[in-house]
């Protein structure tokens, strides 16, 4: 080959992010690979402060200037490795080059502009040469797509729901038609008709432009409705990663994985109680030495306790587990998914 | 079924309204003339689009906002229009869990100090020691490590928080809450923890809650009735096992049909949108609000709203073409 080409827009290697307050030091990330290739879209699922969103912070450096250090790792995107980057060339990266969906919508609304300013402001940032006619017209197409009355353009985001601000702020993320978009949980607060219908938006933006995606959502009906890969976080780690099939159809997974899948509320039975797995992430600000998800693991071994494990793999498919490293000499084929 | 030996139920609504005065003096319709009733010791989920009134409704129900015209009815009583002072009482029963854990906890307080809030606020207790171990009891109960009692929200994770939340809904002892969204901020593992918290909680102290979430799987888990709105009214309500079996309204037949199954089968399948402009709720028309967007709409669903029928026990739809006009 002449050149080599970048496969991936997003390769992280080794992140480790604590935040350190007053009392204490959380480790949010902990020795964090990660990698999405150009056009596709990772799903990255975990449990509640697993620490997707510090990842995601991380990628764009946004994190805490306060508390917030990345104390080791690289993060390249296309190339270039973002954590050398100045915050100078950072503000031009950012809404750009990659954009984001903030899980809380506030975090990127004014509450003193009218929405429709505000997408107007995105608008006419990536289209200096529009008139304000074409703008205004975008403005109202925009907000049609995610199905808000155009005529409500001129409210305040107090005056709309949950889930109209959460559309604000995707419809704002696409048009700035980024090489990267990072969705932080972008559709938890809609129904599922308008999360179809923004789904629809996103996958078109990829179609059209070859935009690649970070999808951090716990929903996996969303995962497995739009996801190329699949990423699996618990305590600041990936425990398992790989293509959507084989997260959805391989045969072995990690323990915390078929945890997950067993809390989903099955739809077609009636149960009283739901299977959540039985206690709590371990405290960040204490992790346990061997793997982070011993303590609540029901095939925990000795093994387990003692040191970290490393990582199984099977072409796409990677595993932190002893259940699966040849070094614990266990060849019990894992746990079965779909094992009622 | 609806329980038969209590006839009156905890709270009732009867055609209640909040419409939102827009500049221009135009009134934007968030809830649209909705009965309902919820029983002590009974969930109540209400489904619906994203902006069809539901968080409004919660919240006028509460009265944390005034309802334009209609009633509330709290154990019988016409709470409508009770004077702050003579809600004060009433307030205690009735307490709210929020979609958005982060915007109604004060970052500046702690664990603890937020537990209390209210019992200090309502003088429940006679002293702070009191008031505090009270409040650590109530971190027992949702499963909060008691070490968390000194820590600041923003430090939790959303699981944690969210039970800050539940626990200070929980500190008034009240036998109604309305829980907007508690979960959806959660994953799944997490959030069935907090679901079976919730469920504990109401089997123990026999609480009735009005449910509202986005997640269909949870609805249908944890309620007894569910509530479909749709654009400010309610379209279908029906027992939890019969809305999911029997969907009848289009609207509820559409939103069933879009739930995502984690199933990759389905990966990169077209997904079914409902197609047409979404009416407004702003200066409304009469008629269905369903009938833009609706696949089977005859003339007559734009001309009057259709009624309220109940087409099988305990089953009712607002459609035209389900109640045979
Ligand atoms: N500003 C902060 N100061 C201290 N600790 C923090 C801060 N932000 C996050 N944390 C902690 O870091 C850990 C990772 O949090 P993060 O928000 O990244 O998790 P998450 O996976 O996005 O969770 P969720 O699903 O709840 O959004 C958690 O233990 C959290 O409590
Ligand atoms: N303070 C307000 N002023 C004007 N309009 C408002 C106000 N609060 C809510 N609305 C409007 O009332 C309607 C219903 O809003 P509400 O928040 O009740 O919806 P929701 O069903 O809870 O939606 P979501 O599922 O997105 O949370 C929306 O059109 C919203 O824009
Ligand atoms: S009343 Fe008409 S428009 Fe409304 S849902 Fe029924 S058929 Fe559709
Ligand atoms: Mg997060
Ligand atoms: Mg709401």
């Amino acid at each position: 080959m002449a050149h080599t080409e970048i496969q991936n827009i997003l390769e992280i290697r080794d992140l480790k992010v604590i935040y350190k307050t007053d009392l204490e030091v959380v480790e949010a990330v902990n020795g964090l690979d990660l990698t999405i290739g150009k056009g596709k879209t990772l799903g990255l699922v975990g449990e509640t402060g697993a620490g997707k969103t510090t990842t995601a912070l991380s990628i764009l450096k946004l994190l805490p200037s306060i508390t917030g250090r990345i104390l080791q790792g690289e993060i390249y995107f296309d190339g270039e490795d973002i954590l050398k980057k100045s915050e100078h060339d950072m503000q031009s990266v950012r809404g750009n080059r990659i954009s984001m969906v903030f899980q809380d919508p506030m975090t990127s609304l004014n509450p003193v502009l009218t929405v429709g300013d505000q997408i107007a402001e995105a608008v006419q940032l990536h289209n200096p040469d529009m008139s304000k006619e074409q703008i205004n017209e975008r403005v109202a197409a925009t907000l049609n797509m995610v199905g808000i009355m155009p005529s409500r353009s001129g409210d305040y985001p107090h005056q709309f729901s949950g889930g109209m601000k959460q559309r604000v702020v995707i419809a704002m993320a696409l048009s700035c038609e980024p090489e990267l978009l990072i969705a932080d949980e972008p559709t938890t607060a809609l129904d599922v008709t308008i999360q179809a219908q923004v789904l629809t938006m996103i996958r078109e933006l990829r179609d059209r432009l070859g935009t690649s995606m970070l999808m951090i959502t716990h929903d996996l009906g969303i995962v497995a409705q739009t996801c190329d890969d699949v990423a699996v976080m618990y305590s600041g780690i990936i425990i398992e990663a790989g293509t959507a099939e084989d997260i959805f159809l391989g045969d072995k997974h990690h323990p915390y994985t078929v945890g997950l899948f067993n809390s989903i509320p099955n739809l077609d039975i009636k149960s009283d109680r739901l299977n959540p797995i039985t206690g709590l992430m371990p405290d960040p600000t204490n992790l346990p030495k061997g793997c982070v998800f011993a303590p609540r693991c029901n095939h925990q071994m000795e093994i387990c306790l003692e040191a970290r494990p490393g990582v199984f793999e099977e072409g796409t498919h990677k595993i932190r587990c002893y259940l699966f490293s040849e070094a614990a000499g266990n060849s019990k084929a894992g746990v079965d998914l779909n094992a009622e | 079924m609806l329980n038969d030996n209590q006839t009156v139920p905890l709270l009732e609504t009867v055609e209640l309204r909040k419409l939102f005065k827009l500049k221009g003096g135009s009134n934007l319709h968030a809830v649209d003339g909705i009965n309902m009733k919820i029983y002590a010791g009974k969930t109540l989920g209400v489904v619906g689009e994203s902006g069809c009134g539901k968080s409004t409704l919660g919240r006028t129900i509460l009265k944390l906002l005034e309802p334009t015209s209609g009633q509330i009815l709290f154990e019988g009583n016409d709470i409508t229009k009770y004077s702050v002072s003579k809600m004060r009482p009433v307030r205690k029963d009735m307490q709210i869990i929020f979609q958005d854990p982060y915007s109604c906890i004060d970052p500046r307080k702690s664990v603890i100090e937020i537990i209390s809030e209210y019992m200090f606020i309502h003088k429940l207790y006679k002293s702070r020691v009191e008031t505090f171990n009270k409040a650590a009891g109530l971190m027992d109960m949702v499963g909060l490590a008691r070490r968390y009692a000194n820590s600041y929200p923003h430090e939790l994770d959303g699981g944690r928080r969210q039970r800050i939340g539940i626990a200070r809904a929980l500190s008034l002892n009240p036998k109604f809450i309305v829980c907007d969204e508690p979960v959806s901020a959660l994953d799944v593992s997490v959030q069935a923890q907090n679901l079976n918290l919730l469920m504990d909680i109401q089997d123990e102290l026999g609480l009735a809650y009005m449910f509202v979430t986005h997640d269909l799987s949870v609805v249908k888990h944890i309620s007894d009735d569910i509530m479909v709105m749709y654009l400010g009214k309610c379209v279908e309500r029906a027992t939890s096992d019969e809305l999911f079996a029997n969907p009848q309204h289009p609207y509820t037949k559409a939103l069933l049909a879009a739930i995502p199954k984690p199933d990759i089968r389905m990966r990169n399948k077209e997904f079914q949108l409902i197609k047409g402009e979404v009416s407004s709720p702003v200066n409304v028309k009469p008629g269905c609000r369903f009938a833009s967007r609706c696949d089977y709409a005859v003339p007559e669903c734009s001309q009057r709203d259709p009624d309220f029928v109940e087409t099988s026990p305990e089953h009712f739809v607002a459609c035209y073409i389900v109640n045979g006009r």
